[in-house]
This record gives C-alpha cells, sequence and structure tokens, in this order.
C-alpha cells in the first residue's frame, strides 16, 4: 500500500485544488504516468503515480483544496 | 538550450509543436527548449478560468475569426495575437529548486529586466503574478508543470495596434488595463528586438541549483 501525497511545490505555496483525476478509484495505475492534476493560481501541476497497482483510495474529488503533505489517495498493489 | 522561434503562428499548430516539444525534453531526447512565438488572434482558457471573462459571444468571436481553446495551463483567460511575443519554456524545474513559485518570480525577473534594458519600469505586485508599469499590465504568466518540466508560459504585449483585443476579455478574471511597450515607449518597437533582448536573457546561467539534471 503506498500514500499518494502531495509535495512540497515551492517555497510559500501550502495548497493546491484538486483539477483532474486521470483515473478512477478501482482501476490500474502504472508508475510514472499521470495520476492527477492539481492547481495553483498560474501553475498547473500534475503529479505521476509512485507505483504500479490499483488506484484502491481516492480521498479528495475535482475542486477540492488540498494542503501540502495531505495524503490524495492510496494506492494498493495489483 | 535550444531555441525554436515559430514566427507568427496558429495557436493550434503552436500548441500541438509545444506538447512534441515537452515530450521530448521530458525523455531528454531534446536538451531544454524556449519557443518564441506571435499567433493569430486567439483567447485561451487556463484551468482556473472564468467562461463569463470572456466578454463577448461567440458570434463576435467567429465574426473576428477569434478561436477559443481551453488548455492546460494554470490560470483565467488570456488574448494572444500578433503583436504579442509569445513565450514557452520547456525547462526542467529541478533547475530550480523544484520550486514553481521560484520559476514564475524567475519569469517575472527576466521581463522585468527587458524593460529596465528599455529604460521602463516593470513591477510586480505580491500574491499577483504577472509585469506590470504602474498599474497597467504589460506580461502575463500561465504554465504547466508535468514530471517537473515546464510548459506554456509568458507573453510580452510589445506592439500598441492589437491591445482593443484585450477588450473581449476581462484578463486573468481581473479589470486590469493593459499597456504594451510601445505604448509606454511612446514609439515604434520591432518585435525582433525584444526577441533578441528575451534570447539573451535565456542564454545567461540561469540553474539556480542543480539537481543531477544534465543535458547536453
Amino acid at each position: 500500500m503506498t500514500k499518494v501525497v502531495l509535495p512540497e511545490l515551492g517555497e510559500g505555496i501550502k495548497k493546491a485544488t484538486l483539477s483532474y483525476w486521470y483515473f478512477k478509484q478501482g482501476e490500474g495505475v502504472k508508475e510514472g504516468s499521470d495520476l492527477v492534476e492539481l492547481a495553483t493560481d498560474k501553475a498547473t501541476f500534475n503529479l505521476p503515480s509512485p507505483c504500479s497497482g490499483v488506484l484502491s483510495e481516492v480521498l479528495f474529488s475535482e475542486g477540492d483544496t488540498v494542503n501540502v503533505g495531505e495524503v490524495l489517495a492510496i494506492i494498493s498493489e495489483a | 538550450m535550444r531555441l525554436l522561434d515559430l514566427g507568427l503562428i496558429d495557436y493550434n499548430k503552436a500548441w500541438d509543436l509545444q506538447k512534441e516539444t515537452f515530450e521530448s525534453v521530458k525523455t531528454r531526447v531534446l536538451p531544454q527548449t524556449v519557443i518564441l512565438c506571435q499567433h493569430y488572434p486567439v483567447i485561451t482558457l487556463g484551468r482556473a478560468a472564468d467562461r463569463n471573462n470572456v466578454l463577448v459571444d461567440g458570434r463576435r468571436l467567429e465574426a473576428k475569426e477569434i478561436r477559443v481553446y481551453e488548455i492546460e495551463r494554470g490560470g483565467d483567460v488570456t488574448y494572444h495575437g500578433p503583436g504579442q511575443l509569445t513565450v514557452y519554456p520547456i525547462l526542467d524545474l529541478r533547475n530550480f529548486k523544484r520550486d514553481i513559485h521560484l520559476f514564475l518570480r524567475y519569469l517575472e525577473e527576466m521581463v522585468m529586466e527587458l524593460l529596465r534594458d528599455l529604460g521602463i519600469n516593470g513591477v510586480r505586485y505580491p500574491g499577483l503574478t504577472g509585469v506590470w508599469i504602474g498599474k497597467r499590465k504589460v506580461a502575463s504568466i500561465g504554465i504547466s508543470i508535468r514530471n517537473w518540466i515546464s510548459s506554456h508560459g509568458l507573453s510580452i504585449n510589445v506592439k500598441q495596434a492589437d491591445l482593443d483585443n484585450f477588450r473581449l476579455i476581462r484578463p486573468c478574471g481581473m479589470d486590469v488595463e493593459m499597456t504594451s511597450i510601445e505604448t509606454e515607449l511612446n514609439r515604434d518597437v520591432a518585435i525582433a528586438d525584444i526577441k533578441e533582448i528575451i534570447i539573451r536573457k535565456f542564454r545567461a546561467p540561469i540553474l539556480v541549483e542543480q539537481d543531477n539534471v544534465s543535458y547536453s
């Protein structure tokens, strides 16, 4: 089980808005492929999947605000 | 650093080329690249865009042959047209301490230096992204980052002639007056001259911190 965490995006950036999930809960994901897109005011940012497996839990929806360090999703072994 | 000057080009074509370049830089087939171009009149909506910030209906845009594209950059609505220099830096942000704000500030500083070279005092305002001359905005920024590689970028209003089209939108969702380098200097300014300065700025060492990134 691997947690997908919103990493540090730069000094002064404490949160981002989740704009797009590339996969739905229950779908298989590959390490390094785009998993989720987030946006700060002038930048969009894609988080790649940290490992291959199944996107077993999606903890935030599109439009939600996520703080740096918060867990966005959980990927389980396939 | 590779430079790609596309001249005056349709937004869609440049967008495709930008995506191709991004993939090649990401996979290190190509070195980091800065794309320079001008677009035929076009409106783009970033991920944070509110459609209400396009102030005219589709028919009026059609009559003016202005297309609207929803794109993957950050930010609200903007306008591009001939007379504006658009710069798309496809750079590795591992050279910017993986710091999105540091990169945005770097782009702003580049524009402010460019203006200084021309004898204009460009400023920025805390909490806002872009470059102003007094209260008038001269450069807009909106970027996208994937795998720490940037795309999209900045646009600098150079010629005065095309500024009127900004009235079709509420730029970046703000009631802001747009200006151009020509407007401020009150003389003709060639896009080629601005391009030359920008190229020089990008060729100057920009690496903030090496993060095991090496390019040919």
